[in-house]
């Protein structure tokens, strides 16, 4: 795309092209873009959300041990991910650690969440951005040409080109879509033994679970389980296959949703060997995570310390629909290291919500979602989440730290290994450190890490029986709510990062912030004037698609936005404006403005 | 002797209608777990229902926007041509509460789709008054669109509201239908799909008027309590509970709302028989109810009402039942703060609208 940045300072003719609501994802979302279609790129991207719900404020005043039944429904795909991180915080304000059953429990749930939620968003929702109908709809030429490419796994997942799987990704019509919306069920029954119910838990508390340990309990699960795992040796080649057809097809597809990399990833699945939930001991048992919290920068893993993840936290405002709150209440100076803690930082934010017009534009007031950054040598960086998967892979592999029989992390690379199961044998996935953070890898990153998941329930399951075959079957420890106290949590919700920030006082909450993924890739333009993620990859993303302004889908814009797997009941939507909505201007200073 | 139908058609017949339509907007406060929930469902499933497996349906076209394939405004369309009058007939499905757009002077709370004339989005009671005059039916999926839910809690800055509140308890749509409030955070996933069947043979002519109950919930779904669907009632009982989480015993005093709640989720399981709340641990915190979430509140304390029936043993069963139905009025009644209006009643004090 070189030739495109010198005729940057020259006329260009942008057209304003704008999706809202994207569809196929949770929330809320628009995109705003101006389109450069003679250079086939997209010059200016905005997204904007439409929705304020307000949990951090009408949490204020209520009893703590109600925070995770409340924060669940923040949202409607990924809401256990909220209450396990608020059982979380609340642990370390309660100075409690829930039995190792429970935590094998909690993690078998939360490992049937990853299956089932990114299983369902790939093939069901994302997934139809690659089918038989979009592609010819967007790209006649790709979808003859995937008729003519034999797929190279066709053995493994049973169809024969490139062509035979997008059409098995139809909506609906689909066989292969229609596979996916059954195992979504049984994932989510296996979900639904360990927390009661899908999507918001019933059996979830801080200290534990209700859930009762029985053989019945775990056989159920690991029979469902084994099936998935069946499942996943047709499905990471069949990825591969497709994701490396779009490489062979469209030279240059690796900038479709492309930037710098920057990517973190919280940790999951606690190990109760290690973890106290004491944030004295926080730096320790991050690490003793089967998934490794850590912060990626251009290829190299900064840190791996979840105090000084916690610290750098950084919640700026700028475009979006709030006031600031440096003028009110700070409600924790130091952290129990002694640390000082920001202004900014989440323990200390106030929310107050400021609504009024939408101005689309640089420098204007366009969305509810705030600009979580995370602070490093005295940048601001827009962190990414890398949808998730990618951000967990990246981390755990350079650490190099988790090796539990069924996930080995090499250094720069995972190993994945699944058992023999019903007609398959033992199979090896080894996911490479990609060379971008683009699209396609955010995608590709998703699928190996379901299989991912599924290795470390196998291990769950076995640590569980374990504790059941030695009769130790308690699932929770009591607790008393202290006068005063505050806690943090940090988990991967489905689609990245999350941390749940609490403060305590007199018994009741007095300031509660919780931060998901989606914050952080849907964050706008903020007071320094960074762009947020979606915005960044959006800018610059080259147009592959055939279509003209006319009848333009955008399918490039949309695979690099959904790659982050977008979930926004907390705030974003695009609109795509065929022809009605076009407005040509000329703006010759728009290269400038981001070269 | 000639046969005018084959023999096997005699007992069929085709829909009244040939095609319905379903808006369903999730563009309400929520969090489209409802819209999540539905694809778990079963019985009968989503694909059942679209791919037209059971018989006297109607071709179903479903815009949702979780599920859509279409974006943008080749998405918003079907909402202008529902507006318009194009696509009939449709039932309207709202998913996430209605926020009160009229206590601030500007902006929006929610919002979904863009108004061409004035660049600035439209907000749901927006919609909700452009389409709920030309809706066959108007259905709530889950508890924030039937009654307000966790986004209409004491304190909360939006003054959110649920249908009836927002459109009146005794609306009826252009068919002479009532709101129909399938209630549950989220919804049960056979309950919503099952109910959605049922309209559909109603709009179609093949089934008489849904019966609903005084919170305008279907009752063959809502008319029995949790307490009375629960596997552990036994231990209740026998006065016999459990003091601690991870017991199988009856967990009343941990917080289980059950006895006083109208929602079958126990009985039913959460999906294939599996999972649901008390009867796998899990207190009952009322999510189906008018008085959801704040009646409920703090969820782990032991029930005032429940203490004194926990505390009868058997025998007593009249007193019993007639104080389940104290608690049980005042927990299917909302709180006093979910209303239209310029007022914001909810406790929270806004310095900045
Ligand atoms: S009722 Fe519950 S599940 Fe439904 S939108 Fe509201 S919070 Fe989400
Ligand atoms: S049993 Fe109680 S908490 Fe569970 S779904 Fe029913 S009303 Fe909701």
């Amino acid at each position: 795309m070189a030739t495109l940045e010198e005729e940057q300072t020259a006329k260009r003719t942008l057209v304003e092209m704008s999706w809202d609501p994207i569809t196929r994802i949770v929330g809320s979302l628009g995109i705003y873009t101006k389109i450069d279609f003679e250079n086939r790129e997209v010059a200016e991207c905005y997204s904007t959300s439409s929705i304020f719900r307000g949990y951090s404020i009408f949490m204020k005043g209520k009893d703590p041990r109600d925070a995770h039944f409340i924060t669940s429904r923040i949202c409607g795909i990924c809401g256990d991910n909220h209450a396990t991180c608020s059982c979380y915080a609340q642990q370390m304000a309660y100075g409690i650690r829930p039995p190792a059953m429970a935590e094998w429990i909690i993690n078998l749930g939360e490992a049937a969440e990853y299956m089932f939620d990114h299983n369902i968003f790939q093939d069901n929702l994302l997934m139809v951005d690659f089918c038989e109908n979009m592609v010819r709809e967007t790209n006649p030429s790709v979808w003859e040409k995937a008729k003519k490419t034999q797929a190279p796994h066709a053995a493994d997942h049973g169809y024969r080109t490139i062509a035979d799987i997008m059409t098995a990704l139809n909506p609906f019509t689909g066989e292969f879509y229609r596979e996916t919306l059954h195992v979504s069920r049984y994932t989510r029954e296996m979900f639904c033994l360990m927390e009661g119910r899908h999507v918001h838990p019933s059996t979830l508390y801080p200290g534990g679970v209700g859930t009762v340990p029985t053989v019945q309990l775990f056989t159920d699960y690991l029979v469902r389980l084994a099936r998935y795992a069946e499942f996943m040796k047709k499905v990471v080649p069949l990825h591969d296959d497709i994701f490396d057809f779009f490489y062979e097809a469209l030279p240059g597809y690796e900038k479709v949703g492309e930037r710098r990399i920057m990517t973190g990833c919280w940790g999951a699945f606690n190990d109760p060997d290690v973890c106290d939930y004491r944030y004295e001991n926080m730096s320790k048992w991050g690490r003793g995570m089967f998934v490794t919290p850590g912060v990626v920068l251009d290829g190299q893993l900064v840190t791996t310390d979840l105090v000084d993840i916690n610290l750098n936290i950084r919640i700026l405002l700028g475009s979006s629909f709030y006031d600031d709150w440096e003028n009110e209440e700070t409600f924790v100076q130091r952290d129990p290291l002694g640390n000082p803690v920001d202004k900014r930082h989440p323990w200390n934010q106030t929310t107050i919500p400021r609504p009024q017009k939408r101005e689309i534009h640089e420098g204007g007031k366009y969305s509810w979602v705030m600009s979580p950054r995370w602070l490093h040598q005295g940048n601001h960086l827009a962190l990414d989440t890398g949808g998730g998967a990618l951000a967990r892979l990246w981390a755990t592999a350079l650490a190099g730290m988790v090796d539990i029989g069924y996930i080995k992390a090499t250094g720069n690379s995972v190993k994945i290994f699944l058992p023999k199961t019903a007609t398959k044998p033992e199979v090896e996935f080894e996911w490479q450190v990609p060379k971008w953070s683009n699209a396609i890898e955010r995608n590709r990153a998703r699928t190996y890490f379901q299989a991912y998941a599924a290795a470390c329930a196998y291990y769950f399951v076995e640590k569980a029986l374990g504790e059941l075959h030695a009769g130790r079957t308690q699932t929770h420890t009591p607790f008393e709510v202290p006068e005063e106290a505050i806690g943090c949590g940090f988990h991967e919700a489905v689609r990245g990062v999350l941390s749940h920030h609490l403060v305590i006082r007199e018994k009741k909450i007095a300031n509660y912030h919780p931060y998901p993924p989606t914050p952080w890739n849907a964050s706008v333009r903020d007071v320094y004037g960074t762009p947020g993620p979606y915005e960044d990859s959006v800018q610059n993303t080259p147009i592959f698609e055939e279509n003209g302004p006319e009848n333009f889908k955008g399918i490039d814009i949309m695979r690099a936005v959904r790659s982050f797997d977008p979930c926004l009941p907390c705030g974003v939507h695009m609109y795509l404006g065929p022809g009605k909505t076009l407005e040509l201007m000329h703006s010759p200073m728009f290269g400038v403005q981001h070269a | 002797m000639a046969e005018t139908v084959p023999y096997g058609m005699k007992t069929q017949r085709p829909p009244d209608i040939p095609d319905v339509h379903v808006i369903w907007m999730t563009g309400g406060l929520g969090c489209d777990g409802d819209s999540v929930s539905i694809t778990a469902a079963t019985q009968p499933s989503l694909e059942d229902v679209l791919l037209g497996a059971i018989p006297g349906l109607p071709r179903v076209h479903l815009y949702n926007p979780v599920l859509a394939y279409e974006n943008g405004d080749d998405f918003m369309k079907y909402w202008f041509r529902a507006e318009r009058g194009e696509l009939e007939p449709f039932v309207l499905v709202l998913e996430g509460s209605i926020p009160n757009e009229d206590i601030k002077s500007e902006g929006f709370w929610a919002a979904q789709g863009t108004d061409p004339a004035t660049g600035q989005p439209i907000t749901i009671p927006e919609w909700l008054d452009r389409l709920t005059p030309k809706a066959a039916a108007v259905v709530g999926a889950g508890t924030c669109a039937t009654y307000g839910g966790i986004h209409a809690m004491q304190g909360n800055p939006t003054g959110a509201m649920g249908l009836a509140d927002y459109l009146g308890w005794n609306f009826k749509s252009k068919l002479g239908i009532p709101i129909v409030n399938v209630p549950g955070c989220p919804v049960q996933p056979d309950n919503f799909m099952e109910t959605f069947l049922y309209l559909l043979y109603q709009v179609a002519g093949l089934a008489p008027m849904i019966p609903l109950d005084d919170a305008l919930r279907p009752t063959w779904l809502f008319g029995k309590t949790v307490h009375e669907g629960c596997d552990r009632a036994g231990y209740y009982e026998q006065g016999d509970f459990a003091n601690e989480y991870g017991s199988a015993k009856c967990i009343v005093k941990l917080g289980c709302w059950g006895p006083v709640v109208n929602c079958n989720v126990p009985k039913r399981g959460w999906m294939a028989g599996i999972g649901g709340c008390p009867n796998v641990g899990g207190i009952c915190i009322g999510c189906t109810m008018p008085g959801f979430p704040d009646k409920f509140m703090p969820f782990m304390d032991e029930p005032p009402g429940a203490k004194v029936s926990s505390m009868m043993s058997m025998g007593y069963g009249t007193l019993v039942r007639g104080l389940r139905r104290l608690t049980n009025d005042t927990v299917n009644k909302e709180p006093s703060w979910r209303h239209r209006g310029s007022q914001l009643t909810t406790g929270y004090r806004p310095r900045t609208y």
